[in-house]
């Protein structure tokens, strides 16, 4: 965003727990099941059936409501909020309305207005063309789902863009995902981002009309979403009229928006406390268990990386807030092979994010190159043992078949070229074939080196050591 | 000899079964071939015979129990008087069944109802009234009056029923039986179709408070099933009391001399049982639940407000009929539209609105408020007396018929009773005697009201034991018209 105006953007987040059980009966979570195999006549909301509380639900929402710097308020209470929908067997999702189990936090720099436990409801599936309710012919419940627990975390309108939502975003999933209380998928919906967006002239501190943004089922979405929302309400204000307050459905397949009939969600809910069951007040020692039960968080690890470590910064941010990549780096740290941390963290956020981007997304967990491998892959980098060109032919071999790095390069013959009666003759020959470049260099255009040293580079199929070419080249040119 | 056993207290019958005096199965047979004769509309369903693996070695073994069809019992029929639940087999069965049949006893029938235990006459039920058995042409009470009228007309020794504003108290009181609505928590709702769920309470109504202890000592206790429930700490004593020495009962002047719509009868009958308490020792004095009269108001708020929400389920969807429609809003509408009654969608529209937004504070809010007060004084009162007496029902049973058009005399019927589940409070009806209506005719039976704090089941069931012996109400319904 550019021009008058400033972006005021707030998220909404639900974070599917990763319980044993669901958040107020005995059936297992359970995720790709056939339909309807995780009911009990509770989830179904059978007459007669009551809700019993999860404990290990509220120990997660602590967790989580810890590392986003929350208050816990003495007592949290559950509410009913009432609306009709296939998949809501009981008429009324289960949630928390004015007495929520967090409040008043602070997470990278965003306002945490409050976090809240809720039922999750189950999948519909409408079968017919539109693939939405209206104009289906019918419509399939899967209630495996219904019942899982969900904390809803809402932000404060603290996010100026759209990229720092997705930032923001995926530093909350990596923490989220550190604390081991959610799956965070968000293809599978362990994960859903919802976005409250509005325009206000810059240096206002009053906030515009906000619009509600649903269906962002990735990051990427989440950030052209909200980039395709902030356009359109900006045209619409360069143009002298007004947003009005709607909710809209991103769809991702053409970035196009359209806002949902009003009778999807004009409710009101009739929120009333859940007389089922009792309020809950954390005791000190719910507190302190969820403290204690705390891994160290990304943002957290981000410092001790640059820190302790001695990793760059962007580095450290790279590696930290990737959970995977976090796991990955400690691993091939541990390994070390006489690889330094920060040739380690180079070789990971660099090479390996690209090579694994490229050979489709491939999650880290899963790679055929192991942390060990990389580790010593970095290791022989660093000593000059193979040059970096090199570094790069293994790391691909890696990816590609696994395997040890010392093997591929004896059998691909990678091997840094010791022999400096050899690597003379090559260079000899590269001044002679670039004899331009040559001239340009005795008379002083250090630039001009690079045509060299790539004739060299050829010719040795990456096997040389940049620096040593670099000295024979200019001793061979007089060049300093 | 059949009608000789059907004369039997639980207690009775219970001690004979166990010394062998009596076989289990001639007891069961006794009650099943009454049930199913059922003169009253008292019975749903009635069982073939005693639960298999039933009649175990508890202190209820080999006893039938009449249960209200709002308890859930797997695979048989539970329709909470709803044709909305019509043709439903519930999956499970509730913890109150359960907990009878682990003392050995067998369910013998479900029992008629208002629909979803809404009213206070039994005229609600989809499924046609019950007869009062002493006057077949006068209404049994509600919404447990199919309970009431079943173990006053000697179709079964004990039943159990649910109480949300009076609904076990009052049948009792109109079929001159016990009814005991126990401590809000005191017996497990899980399996127990919601009505209002921060007021409805299990509890049994018996021929005598003997009876009505061995029964709420097998129905109480936690259950992990439901958040709400606690049991009876130090369960429930058997009663043995004879005299009310060193007890204080206070009357409170707004359910008694100061209240409005007291039949003469009544008042009278209600009189001469204070005297009685004195008799036996009592200390009495009049005291104040200066927010009681407010009950009604805040019940009629409280109740249909949790109601409406309890009853979103019943949309078509996953069990009970589902009406045909072109989308799924006519689906929904026409299925609740055929499925629930009158009664039913006048509290479901009377909840809705005082739930919606807007109008929370103004009803909800305030009728909680007025709850708390409610509760407030009856903690007052208890600080002076261990429990107050007031008339169950301000009136004898009435005609079938004379008050379905006209709902707030109806509501008026719950006067007396609705204040103690607002303050979650255990309370008692116990028959005290017989009086006319105050349109004259024959005698019917009237009710005492006792009431005491929160878990005081125990010495409440002990005085009633006491009073129950000094008045000695030993008529039988005659049943006719
Ligand atoms: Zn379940």
């Amino acid at each position: 965003m550019s021009g008058a105006y400033e972006a005021v953007i707030g998220l909404e987040i639900h974070v599917q727990l990763s319980t044993r059980t669901k958040m107020f009966c005995g059936c297992e979570l359970s995720f790709g099941d056939e339909p309807n195999v995780h009911t009990c006549p509770v989830c179904l909301g059978h007459p007669g059936t009551l809700p019993t509380l999860n404990e290990q639900a509220i120990h997660y929402a602590l967790m989580i409501a810890a590392a986003l710097g929350c208050e816990v308020p003495p007592l949290n209470e559950f509410a009913r909020k009432n609306y009709f929908y296939p998949d809501l067997p009981k008429g009324y999702q289960i949630s928390q309305f004015d007495k929520p189990i967090a409040v008043g936090g602070s997470f990278a720099d965003v306002g945490i207005t409050r976090a809240h436990l809720e039922e999750d409801a189950a999948k519909l599936t409408h079968v017919g063309a539109s693939g939405r309710i209206h104009g289906s012919g019918h419509s399939l419940v899967d209630f495996n789902r219904g019942g899982t627990p969900l904390v809803e975390i809402v932000t404060e309108p603290d996010i100026r863009s759209a990229a720092q939502a997705r930032e923001w975003a995926q530093l909350l999933r990596a923490t989220i995902r550190q604390l081991g209380v959610s799956d965070v998928n968000m293809e599978e919906g362990s994960l859903r981002a919802d976005g409250n967006i509005s325009l206000r002239p810059e240096g206002s501190e009053e906030l515009g009309v906000k619009t509600e943004l649903k269906n962002m089922n990735s990051f990427r979405f989440l950030e052209r979403g909200i980039e395709a929302e902030l356009e359109r309400q900006r045209e619409i204000l360069e143009s002298g009229e007004a947003v009005v307050q709607q909710t809209l459905h991103f769809h991702p397949e053409d970035g196009s928006l359209t806002p949902l009939r009003s009778k999807e969600y004009a409710h009101d809910y009739r929120y009333f406390p859940e007389p089922d069951l009792v309020p809950v007040a954390p005791t000190e020692a719910m507190l302190a268990a969820a403290r204690e039960a705390m891994p160290e968080l990304p943002l957290a690890r981000r410092d001790r990386y640059i820190e302790q470590v001695g990793i760059p910064a962007e580095a450290a941010a790279t590696l930290a807030f990737q959970a995977e990549y976090a796991e990955f780096f400690e691993r091939a740290l541990e390994a070390g092979d006489g690889a330094s941390a920060k040739a380690i963290a180079n070789w990971v956020t660099g090479e390996l994010v690209a090579a694994l981007r490229d050979a489709g997304d491939v999650d880290p967990g899963d790679s055929k190159a192991t942390p060990e491998a990389v580790a010593a892959l970095a290791g022989m980098v660093e000593s000059k043992a193979i040059s970096h060109g090199s570094g790069k032919r293994v790391l691909s071999k890696l990816v590609a078949d696994g395997g040890d790095p010392a093997a591929i390069v004896e059998a691909e013959g990678l091997g840094q070229i010791s022999d400096s009666g050899e690597l003379e003759k090559i260079v000899d020959a590269a001044i002679e074939a670039e004899p331009e470049a040559a001239e340009q260099v005795r008379q002083g255009n250090q630039k001009a080196i690079g045509r060299i040293m790539g004739f060299v580079m050829k010719e040795t199929q990456g096997r040389a050591d940049g620096g040593a070419v670099q000295k024979l080249i200019r001793g061979r040119l007089g060049a300093g | 000899m059949a009608s000789e056993l059907l004369e039997l207290t639980v207690a009775r019958a219970a001690e004979r079964i166990r010394s062998g005096e009596l076989s289990a199965g001639e007891y069961f047979d006794a009650y099943r071939e009454a049930a199913a004769g059922d003169p009253l509309n008292a019975f749903l369903w009635t069982a073939e015979g005693p639960d298999e693996g039933g009649a175990g070695e508890g202190e209820l073994s080999g006893i039938p129990v009449a249960v209200k069809d709002i308890f859930c019992t797997e695979g048989v029929a539970t329709t909470a008087g709803s044709r909305i639940l019509e043709g439903y087999l519930p999956p499970y069965t509730s913890t109150a069944v359960k907990a009878l049949r682990e003392a050995g006893a067998s369910v013998l029938g479900k029992t008629n109802m208002d629909e979803f235990a809404m009213g206070s006459s039994n005229e609600n039920s989809a499924f046609g009234p019950v007869k009062n058995p002493w006057d077949h042409a006068r209404v049994p009470g509600g919404s447990s009056g199919g309970s009431a009228a079943a173990v006053a007309g000697r179709l079964a020794p004990c039943a159990i029923g649910t109480d949300t504003g009076g609904s076990i108290r009052q049948p009792a009181a109109l079929c001159g039986i016990v009814g005991m609505k126990p401590t809000y928590g005191a017996v497990s709702r899980y399996g127990e179709i919601a009505f209002a769920s921060s007021l409805d309470q299990c509890g049994p109504l018996t021929r005598d408070v003997t009876d009505c202890a061995l029964i709420l000592r097998a129905l109480e206790g936690r259950d992990p099933m439901d958040a709400t429930s606690v049991g009876i700490e130090g369960g429930v004593e058997l009663p043995s009391r004879e005299d009310l020495k060193g007890l204080r009962f206070g009357i409170p002047r707004e359910l008694a001399s100061d209240a409005e719509g007291i039949e003469r009868g009544v008042r009278g009958v209600f009189e001469s049982t204070v005297e009685l308490i004195e008799r036996l020792g009592g200390e009495l004095a009049e005291t104040e639940l200066p927010h009681a009269p407010h009950g009604i108001s805040a019940y009629y708020v409280l109740a249909p407000a949790e109601a409406s929400s309890n009853l979103a389920r019943y949309d078509g969807v996953r069990f009970g009929p589902r009406a045909d429609g072109d989308d799924l809003t006519e689906m929904y509408e026409r299925t609740r539209h055929d499925g629930f009654g009158d009664e039913v969608k006048r509290r479901i529209m009377l909840g809705t609105y005082a739930l919606s937004s807007g109008y929370y504070d103004a009803y909800y809010g305030r009728a909680q408020r007025v709850r708390t007060k409610i509760a407030e004084d009856f903690a007052r009162a208890f600080e002076s007396f261990d429990f107050v007496v007031t008339p169950t029902s301000p009136t004898v049973a009435f005609e079938l018929g004379a008050r379905t058009d006209d709902p707030l005399a109806m509501y008026m019927s719950d006067y007396c009773t609705v204040p103690m589940p607002l303050a979650g409070i255990p309370a008692i009806s116990i028959p005290a005697g017989l009086a006319e209506p105050d349109g004259g005719g024959p005698e019917l039976p009237v009710g005492l009201q006792i009431a005491g704090p929160a878990f005081s089941e125990s010495g409440m069931l002990d005085a009633a034991h006491a009073l129950e012996r000094a008045i000695g109400f030993d008529s039988v319904p005659g049943g006719g018209s």
